[in-house]
């Protein structure tokens, strides 16, 4: 077929890219034809093909990372038609990362999931698990359409995609409340989609195409390009609830059955977080300003200040962890106030790029560990009050354990893949002199470790005599697999760090795990004793009665109270921020004030 | 091309109009409804965007056309979802309200506790 | 001023106040009647814009499909509706929100004034392309062939939101009907749509379909018309949405995302590109797709407005009826 080449041609290997899209629809489509025990059976049959087709992809991409996006990236052109009139899709380095991590988290989540929605040999087809079993591929396409599209529009679809897989997830007990947390989700993420559309067409207006590589050689100061680049963010934005964008998240994760949970906490969030990254680095990369990209960051500042606090406030196992994705979602958003050169007044692809997306592998892997145990736990104990959580670690060990790996991997403890991601961030802080990033990102360890420390003094403690009575009645069997899934990722997730990623990250080479002994134990240390800290001072715990430990105690007493005050300050202001016409006048600000941040910076 | 100008600017308008009823009404309905208003505008101006495409015997560029088209159809299914979404929510509780419910948020219990 | 731009004035001046009309009218039903009649003029504003084909798509799916689905909505949600519009701001937020909401639509009505001139355009190149498909709709070129993978994931999120509204019935229900509520409340409004849809709906259709059978390219546009007419027939009583657990009712909606995997692949192997057509097979191909799709699209489009089953399967051999697996008969 005759093809106007203007760009380069399909690369060598580039078919698996058509792969790793069609094989999770095609599992959906035979899922949904098939019906009944065969669309759990096609489901789980998909994954390890999946997975393949995925490692296969991050073998393929030549370790060009630090390059644009335009050269030497695995590319292929859909139906042969070369942009702009046709689609490509291309993987990079940080495509090729995310699509493993994303089949890895998806494999391990399937596994997980068969202890809720296994569906029994000839008996009749139930809802929830068909539904499962078909948005599990189907988030799984979305993802990596998302990862690998190299047009806009493309990255549109795939975000509709994203959105209409995991809005039922949410809901899918049918509780009132779940329902409400669903409609708020969709009719937030809607309004966000519609915003990213809105920015994608001012953008073929100026430019007549919508390729990411041929926008990214034809954009340039203008007010289309400005009007769309904040649009845009602000539409991902609210589909990635970075704080003040937030509302619908932590009933949405925390309502969901804790498969549901894992996969929208580890990934769904991850899809919307890549095309911003992709928009900054690749569309536009010397669009940002100054201004611009230390708004992205005192976002993400203020979303770790507030989803840790609210965290340590918690009363819900589930609640606290979803208040822990909002501050790491938080975390992943530093990145873009330290990847900005001020000599060449463009985003860099560098030690901060990689540092933000090994953040965002290490939290993919260790929060979908983490929700799975938390899934674990409440099946074994009848519940998820952290208060009434003593015992758990008994009934359920693995879990447990699962739970306090994934903790101590995201709260940036070597050898995680957390910790290199903070070394990275630090050492791009200290580079550009940036040096109070670097007191968000240390805080942020530390209030990860805080609400660590507060759920595990509660489930490693011996069963609770007295409160045992009136719970006991609720206790369900928790088989070896699910917990096995969990431990499994919370172990990737601490081991990320151990990996050279110099073949896929912008990482400056040499850029391992902390040379000296000394440094390694301080780098343990230091989260732990400082979210200890924190967790005495503002965390929800009863006060022991009597003995050394209730004097101790009391000499805190001033100290307490401020702690606590300061908490349920926090807490108001979120749920302030919650409210509908709060959080809708956050996003017309935000994009106000994007677009004149962008402006500014001229 | 006189109607590039005015329907440009009717887009606009239409888009603002809908993003206002979108967060303001606080009836899940009327955000659909403002919803499809400010997603009519954004398709309305890339059809103009398409407009001053005009070339090569085309009365417009097909290609914004043909997305528009598809868009058309992902913002009706998104409708029918929210839809039926809300109106199980509806029947389930009784209530039709965003604001959060004593049990939907926990939040609150811990303000309050 | 010549009557043209006159007339433009005059149109976009009735589509600013209908849509006006829609955000601030007190009652939900009136503010739906208003977004059907915002989008039959909005249609017409498509044909004028040189987009007949975005035309017939905005006045069957925009207006109508949406106005079906949102009026019964709006009479269902009709009791709590009072309670929850208390809840509106106060003035000095809505000021606050009018204002920002002012500033983002100034700042696209900017960007229109600053588009460069002339427009960048891919008409060119699609009309130098359009022998590779032997297609004479330009649309159509971009739907099945150049942008071929969009309308693949999009029909992907068709399916997504029917099996997104099933999720949604009581689990009592799986694998029952789903039930339109007709006659459940007589309501004026829904029974003046359907009186003035039903005639121009069926000319319409045949129109399409005529135009689908010359120049292909009518497909979707026709499955929507399609789909509205078999709605109108349910919703007057004269038939009954199938079981969602129905096999050949799962088989319809997938089949055109099933086909255009499949041609594609096959386009992988023979042509060598995912998604491309053997020269010289591109129309058939196409053809057979388009018609998948139809009978796929106009399925998806009726049991989106349908909603979640409601009703459990029927009673005979309940535990065989619900399972598909059971009944299959291949």
């Amino acid at each position: 077929m005759a093809v106007p080449v203007s760009g380069p041609g399909s690369t060598e290997g580039g078919a698996l890219l058509v792969l790793a899209i069609v094989i999770p629809v095609a599992a959906a489509l035979l899922g949904f034809a098939a019906g009944g025990r065969r669309t759990e059976r096609i489901a789980l049959g998909a994954l390890p093909i999946g997975l393949t087709v995925a490692v296969l992809i991050a073998a393929a991409v030549p370790p060009a990372s630090a390059v644009p996006l335009t050269d030497g990236v695995l590319t292929y052109l859909l139906g042969g038609w070369a942009p702009p009139l046709g689609v490509a899709l291309r993987a990079d380095g940080l495509s090729a990362v995310m699509l493993v991590i994303a089949a890895v988290v998806v494999c391990a989540v399937g596994v997980f999931a068969r202890a809720d929605f296994a569906i029994a040999d000839g008996a009749a087809e139930t809802r929830a698990p068909f539904a499962f079993w078909i948005l599990l591929p189907m988030i799984w396409a979305g993802l990596n359409t998302v990862f690998l599209a190299g047009d806009l529009f493309t990255l549109y679809v795939a975000l509709e995609i994203l959105t209409f897989a995991a809005v039922p997830l949410v809901c899918l007990d049918g509780r009132g409340e779940t329902l409400q947390a669903a409609l708020r989700y969709l009719l937030f993420a809607l309004l966000g989609s519609v915003l990213y559309l809105a920015g994608t067409v001012l953008l073929y207006g100026a430019y007549g195409t919508l390729d990411i590589v041929l926008l990214s050689q034809r954009v340039a100061v203008a007010p289309a390009p400005l009007v769309a680049g904040a649009l845009m963010t602000v539409g991902l934005l609210a589909k990635t609830a970075l704080v003040p964008l937030h509302l619908w998240l932590p009933p949405a994760h925390a309502g969901a059955p804790p498969a549901g949970s894992a996969l929208l906490s580890a990934l769904v969030v991850k899809g919307s977080f890549f095309i911003v990254v992709r928009l900054w680095f690749d569309v536009m990369p010397g669009l940002p300003s100054v201004a611009a990209t230390q708004m992205l960051s005192t976002l993400g500042a203020a979303a770790i200040v507030l989803g840790s606090v609210v965290a340590l406030r918690q009363e819900r196992l589930k609640l606290l962890i979803a208040y822990s994705t909002l501050a790491q979602i938080g975390y992943l958003f530093l990145l873009f106030g330290l990847a900005f050169d001020v000599d060449s007044a463009a985003m860099q692809k560098g030690d901060a790029l990689a540092g933000g997306m090994l953040q965002a592998m290490s939290h993919a892997t260790a929060k979908a560990a983490m929700f799975m145990a938390a899934g674990s736990i409440y099946v074994a104990m009848g519940h998820d009050r952290i208060a009434a959580l003593a015992g758990a670690g008994r009934r359920v060990p693995v879990a447990v354990l699962a739970f306090a790996l994934g903790g101590v991997a995201l709260a940036g403890l070597p050898p995680g893949g957390a910790y290199l991601a903070k070394e990275l961030l630090l050492g791009a802080a200290a580079r550009t002199g940036q040096w109070w990033w670097a007191v968000v990102i240390q805080a942020g360890g530390a209030f990860t470790g805080a609400y660590l420390l507060l759920v595990l003094a509660r489930v490693l403690a011996p069963p609770d005599r007295a409160a045992a009575g009136d719970v006991d009645t609720h206790h369900g069997r928790v088989a070896w697999y699910p917990q096995a899934a969990a431990l499994v990722l919370a172990m990737v997730s601490l081991s990320l760090g151990l990996v050279d990623w110099s073949a896929w990250l912008p990482i400056p080479p040499g850029a391992r795990l902390a040379a000296s002994v000394v440094d390694t134990l301080a780098a343990a240390v230091w989260p732990v004793l400082a979210g200890g800290v924190l967790a005495v001072l503002i965390g929800r715990w009863t006060t022991p009665s009597g003995g050394r430990l209730a004097r101790a105690v009391a000499t805190l007493g001033p100290l307490r109270r401020g702690g606590i005050a300061l908490g349920e300050n926090v807490c108001r202001g979120d749920a302030f921020l919650r409210r509908w016409p709060m959080a809708g006048v956050s996003l017309l600000a935000l994009a106000v004030a994007f677009g004149a941040a962008l402006w500014t910076g001229r | 091309m006189s109607e590039v100008l005015v329907f440009g600017l009717c887009a606009a308008v239409v888009a603002g109009l809908g993003l206002y009823g979108a967060i303001v009404d606080p009836r899940p309905l009327r955000k659909i409804l403002g919803f499809n208003l400010l997603g009519s505008g954004v398709f309305l101006f890339f059809g103009v965007v398409a407009r001053r495409g005009a070339a090569a015997g085309f009365p417009g560029d097909p290609v914004p056309q043909a997305l528009v088209i598809t868009g058309i159809v992902v913002a009706f299914s998104a409708t029918a979802l929210a839809v039926t979404l809300l109106l199980r929510f509806f029947e389930t509780t009784g209530s039709s309200s965003l604001r959060d419910g004593a049990a939907a948020d926990g939040a609150r219990d811990t303000a309050e506790s | 001023m010549t009557i043209v731009p006159a007339l433009d004035l005059f149109v976009a001046g009735v589509v600013l106040v209908v849509a006006v009309w829609t955000v601030a009218v007190r009652n939900t039903s009136s503010a739906v009647v208003g977004f059907v009649a915002y989008g039959l003029l909005l249609a017409l504003v498509w044909v004028r814009l040189g987009a007949p084909d975005v035309a017939l798509t905005e006045a069957a799916i925009g207006s109508g499909l949406t106005g079906a689905l949102l009026i019964g909505a709006a009479a269902r949600l009709r009791a709590g509706e009072s309670t929850v519009a208390a809840e509106r701001p106060g003035v000095p937020v809505r000021l606050l929100i009018a204002a920002l909401a002012t500033v983002v639509a100034a700042a696209i009505a900017g960007v229109l004034l600053s588009l460069p001139d002339p427009a960048p355009t891919l008409a060119p190149e699609a009309t130098a392309n359009a022998g590779a498909t032997g297609l004479g709709n330009p649309i159509t070129n971009v739907l099945m062939a150049f942008r071929a993978m969009d309308t693949m994931l999009e029909k992907v999120v068709l399916l997504l939101a029917v099996l997104g509204i099933w999720s949604l019935s009581p689990d009592a229900a799986w694998g029952g009907r789903p039930h339109l509520p007709h006659r459940a409340e007589p309501d004026a409004a829904l029974e003046f749509l359907a009186r003035v849809l039903t005639p121009v709906g069926v000319v319409l259709g045949i129109a399409v379909l005529w135009v689908s059978a010359d120049h292909p390219g009518g497909a979707f546009q026709g499955a929507t018309i399609l789909a509205a007419m078999w709605l109108l027939v349910l919703m007057a009583g004269l038939g009954e949405v199938p079981d969602i657990g129905r096999r050949r009712l799962r088989l319809a909606l997938v089949v055109g995302p099933a086909v255009f995997l499949t041609i594609g692949l096959g386009g992988l192997v023979v042509s060598g590109a995912f998604l491309s057509y053997p020269q010289g097979f591109a129309k058939p191909l196409i053809l057979a797709i388009e018609f998948a799709m139809i009978l796929t699209v106009a399925t998806t489009l009726g049991l989106l407005v349908a909603g979640p089953p409601v009703a459990g399967p029927p009673a005979a051999g309940s535990a065989a009826a619900g399972s598909p697996a059971r009944r299959a008969a291949p």
